[in-house]
Formats: structure tokens, sequence, C-alpha cells
């Protein structure tokens, strides 16, 4: 046993020998990611610290779960978890039901259709590559009250009889976060339906035509349950986000005084906290680290869901 | 199978709702080029909707000769550019060692290299590291923290493994060493992939603004999306000073500049290098897209 092992010992040293370049090269690249993705969780002892940047780690105070106590006691926590799951929740619908109409809608441009079709991706998947400060100067500009064309056009048709201020209303600010997003992305969720709508098997839609089905008969019961899998699947996958409800459209557009109390997210909360008020620090890696370990859990749940309901797919 | 009047009747109806989509998507940047061409003291007067109505080009004049904004959009080039050679330089080389199979310590690297994707210490303890590390306000905040990508690198391997082994091999007999198989062989046979993520890159930093914000908010690293979203936020909420350029600009000269028309313009500059890498984008993303999922 004991020579096996010094035999495998001494080939390992051996292969090193014969790599070094190799390893030469790999060397700078471990150092990197050990320096700026590793080093940093050594800073998430600041949360059970009274953090003071001045003092060096062995003079600071260590105060247990204080940071996290006072976290849990705060109503502007709430708050914020409200608005960041109201708006996950209404971006994740919203998201999958237009993703999976449009592919559905663009898979029936066929034969002399076929070229309009892939203008209409093209220019579909172009909000996606825009910035978020782009769209967001695109949304007020679009939503502005005097000279918006969304208030020029209601007023139009009549629809509404006096312009209404959308940026001022907090009952809105969630929709139109949760639309912007359908816009910047809409497109680019589809690609992955339209891949997984090429490989239903053609047969079945003849079937379908002799069974008598029309046009969304065929759509109903052949490609969407053709493609159910790959919804649930990323339903589940996009799921474990739900912390992340977004950041920079939230705070761009909603740091007016008027959606204030809507639109602040548990990441603005992080940085209003930790950068805003001195001594802040501490309790803004404790909120972060809070909502780093919740998303952690619950990524790795619906990730094993998914591994899950994937088998049962191949099974 | 020929389509019956019922299918063509559907086809019209499609088509006629994908024509909407098509104008919901193309009208607000419609809207913001015929503004940035407009006259700024007439666009106040609102309902420019298909058409400017006084064509100026001075709002693209005083982007580029408003010193700050022209400097910014200067940074803003040259983060890009930067960033874009050394990430795929860096990404491709550690693709390249990642993929010879016999390299000792392969799983062990690419496993914390994938964890790097996972883990994620905050803003804050990232703060700190920067300022420890003497980038904060320095132009190198914005290069050193993506030199490598763990995503990139692994979109690059799966790419590397699909070559025949049997090149990397005879130039390894013949003597050569790693980087000169790097250089002459990888580097020639990858230029595809590596060239989709260099445009992935590009996009991201030629958009990126969170970084200037919090780590380097001195006036003379400013980059340009930074700039639009001051004056944006000015715009938006009644306490935020403007930046005092959008009153100088006006003063310097008869014509007018408000924050809406110099935005619409500055708007137009950053999208502009967007839509131009637009098509060699999109001619690759969607294969790649769907590669990276079943991964």
């Amino acid at each position: 046993m004991k020579t096996k092992n010094s035999n495998s010992k001494k080939e390992f040293i051996n292969q090193v020998r014969k790599q070094k370049g190799l390893i030469l090269i790999a060397a700078p690249f471990f150092i990197y990611f050990f320096v700026f993705s590793y080093l940093p969780l050594w800073g998430l002892t600041m949360a059970f610290q009274n953090y003071k940047p001045h003092l060096s780690f062995f003079e600071q105070e260590w105060v247990g779960l204080l940071h996290f106590k006072n976290l849990f006691t705060d109503p502007d926590f709430y708050r914020v978890m409200r608005n960041t799951l109201g708006m996950s929740i209404i971006n994740l619908v919203l998201g999958f039901v237009t993703a999976i109409a449009f592919a559905l809608l663009l898979n029936e441009l066929t034969g002399k259709l076929y070229n309009f079709k892939r203008i209409v991706q093209t220019i579909s998947y172009m909000p996606h590559f825009l910035s978020w400060i782009i769209v967001c100067g695109l949304v007020s500009n679009i939503l502005a009250m005097d000279g918006g064309i969304l208030n020029e056009i209601l007023l139009a048709l009549g629809l509404i009889k006096e312009k209404i201020h959308f940026m001022g209303k907090p009952e809105l600010f969630w929709w139109i976060v949760g639309f912007t997003n359908v816009w910047k992305s809409m497109g680019w969720n589809s690609i992955i339906y339209l891949a997984a709508i090429t490989s239903i098997d053609p047969a079945l839609y003849e079937a379908a035509a002799i069974d008598g089905y029309g046009r969304f008969g065929r759509m109903w019961h052949v490609t969407l349950p053709g493609i159910k899998s790959t919804i649930i699947v990323l339903l589940i996958l996009n799921a474990g986000w739900i912390l992340n409800a977004g950041f920079e459209i939230q705070y761009i557009l909603g740091t007016n005084g008027l959606v204030l109390d809507v639109s602040e997210t548990i990441d603005i909360f992080v940085l209003k906290r930790g950068f805003g008020r001195s001594g802040g620090f501490a309790f803004g890696t404790a909120a972060g680290m809070f909502k780093t370990v919740v998303s952690a859990v619950i990524l790795i749940l619906c990730n094993k869901i998914a591994g899950w309901v994937d088998e049962e797919r191949l099974v | 199978m020929r389509k019956s009047i019922g299918d063509k009747i559907i086809d019209a109806f499609i088509a006629f709702f994908m024509c909407i989509v098509i104008v919901v998507m193309l009208y607000p940047l419609w809207n913001t080029l015929i503004t940035s061409f407009n006259d700024a003291r007439d666009s106040i007067k609102g309902s420019l909707y298909l058409w400017p109505r006084k064509w100026t080009l001075f709002n693209y004049q005083s982007v580029f000769k408003t010193d700050k904004i022209f400097k910014a959009f200067l940074v803003s080039v040259a983060r890009t550019v930067i960033t874009t050679v050394l990430n795929v330089f860096f990404s491709g080389l550690l693709a390249y060692v990642l993929s010879r199979k016999e390299f000792v310590f392969r799983r062990f690297l690419t496993v914390f290299m994938v964890m790097t994707m996972y883990i994620n210490a905050g803003l804050i303890p990232q703060y700190f590291l920067y300022r420890s590390l003497g980038l904060i306000n320095t132009f190198w905040v914005y290069i050193l923290p993506s030199l490598v990508g763990a995503f990139n690198v692994i979109v690059i391997r799966t790419y590397i493994n699909s070559l025949p082994a049997s090149l990397v091999e005879s130039a390894k007999i013949d003597g050569a060493s790693d980087m000169r198989i790097y250089f002459n062989i990888i580097i020639p046979l990858c230029l595809p992939v590596l060239a989709t993520v260099a445009l992935w890159v590009a996009v991201g930093s030629w958009n990126s603004w969170f970084d200037s914000f919090i780590f380097a908010p001195k006036q003379e690293l400013s980059t340009l999306q930074y700039e639009m979203m001051k004056i944006l936020s000015s715009s938006m909420q009644s306490g935020v000073k403007q930046p005092d350029y959008l009153a100088e600009a006006s003063q310097q000269s008869r014509n007018m500049v408000t924050p809406n028309s110099l935005r619409a313009a500055m708007t137009m500059v950053a999208t502009v290098p967007i839509l131009v890498v637009y098509p060699f984008l999109q001619k690759y993303f969607v294969t790649v897209n769907i590669g990276s999922v079943k991964e």
C-alpha cells in the first residue's frame, strides 16, 4: 500500500515537472481568481463586527449577530423585501408569458413569411444590447407628461381625459419595470423556446392536422406540450433568481420621492445603507450577506428540482 | 402543405401583430433620434413624432465640444478597447490550458474558476478589496476586475475541444512551447469564438456605469454612460444638481441646449457603436446561447 502511494506521488511530481510550462501559465490565473473572487469573502467578517475602516482586523469590536438583529427589526427591510419579491414575480410571469407567446407566433411565420420572421427576430433581439441608462432614458421620454407619446396616444384615443404622470404613480411603478423588462428581453428570451420548437417531430403536426386541428389547435396541442419541459425547467431555474429583481432600472427611475417607497429593492437598500450612512459598512454587508445566503439556498433547491424534472423527461 | 384561406387570414393577423411589435421595439429609439437632430428650443414645444421639425447638428456639436462629455467618451472608448483585448487574450489562454486533457491541475482549476460565477462577497467587501489594492478612482478599476471571465473561458474551451486534438499534439512533438501553440495554432483557429466573446465583452464594458458610480466617481474617469446617468437623474429628481456643463454649453452660443436634447444626442452616440457591431453579434449568438444552456 505504502509503495503504491509513494509511486503515484512520484508520478505526480514527474508530471508536474513535465508540465512546467502549463503550470507557469495557469498560476497567475489561480492568483487572479483568488484575489478578485475569493479574497473579498474575507470581508464578510465585517457583518459580525462594529466595523471601523481605520482599525486593523484585530482591533475591530466583534458584535455577533447584532447587525442581523437590527436588519430583521428594520421596517425598511420588510418594505424592500416586499418590493423585491413583488417586482420579481411580475418580471417572472410577464417575462415568461410574453417570450413564449412571441416564440409561438414567430414559429407560425413560415413559407413566404420566413424572411419577415428573420427581420422581426433581428429587431426584437436588439434592445437586449442597450444599456439600462439608455433604456431608462427611452422609458422616461415615452412616459413623460409633456410630449410623452403614450399620453398623447391615450388622449387622442379618448381613453383618458387628462395626462397621467406615469413616473409619479406608486401603483404603476412595478408594472412600468415589468413592461420595460419585457421590451428589453422578450426577443432575447424567445431564442431558447424557438430552439426547443425546432426539435418537435414534424409528423406530430401532420397527425394533428389529419385529426382536424386548426393552426391554433396545433399550437395549443402540439407546440406548447412539445416545449413544456423546457418551459418548466427554465421557470424553476429563473425562480432561483427571485431576490434579483434588478437594480439599475429601479435605481434610475425610482429615485424621485413619489415612488421611492415602492421602487427600492434589496440591492438598493444594501447600497444606500452601506455607503449612505457613516458606519453603515457593517450593516450593509450583513444585509448583502443575508441576500446572498438566501439566494444561494433558493438557487440550489431550484437547480435540484430542475434536475429532477429534466431526468423525468429523459425517462 | 398548401395554405388555405383560413391559414392566410391567420398569417395576416400574426404578421400585423408582428408589425406592431416592430414599431414598439423601434419607435423609442426613432423618437430619440429625431429629438437629437431637432433644435432644442423647438423640441420643448413637444409633438415631435415622425420627423425633425428644425434640423440641426448643434446637439451633436455640443456633445463633442463640451470638454467633459468628450473626455467621458474617450474614457469609454479606452476602457472598452483595453478590456476587450485583454479579456479575450487571457480567457483564450486559460481556455487553452484547461483544454489540455493531461494537465494535472485541470479539474481543480476548472472548479476553482467555475465557483467564481456563483460566489459573490457583495458590494461592500468588493469595495474594500479595491481600496486596499489602490484601485479606487484609478482607470485600472475598469480593467483589472474583468481580465478573465469564467463563462467566456468555458465557451472558448468548448470550442477548442471541438478542434482535432492532433493539431496541438503534433506541434508539441515538434517542440513548440505552450505560448507558441496558443499564438500560432489556437488563436487563428478560434477566431470565430474569440470574436463572439470580444463582442460580448465590448458591449458589457461600453454599457456599464455602475463601476464609475461606486469605484471611480472622479470626473476625469467618468464614462459616457455615467454622464448620461447624471443628466438623467438630475432631470428625474429635483434635489440632484445638473452637471455644470449644461449651463456652460448654452451660454457659449446663441443656440440652446436642454438636458433632454443633449441626452438624446448622447444616447445616439452611445447606441450607434452597438448597432454597428450588432449584425456581427447576431451571426454567432444564437448558436453560442443555446450551446451554453446545454452545457
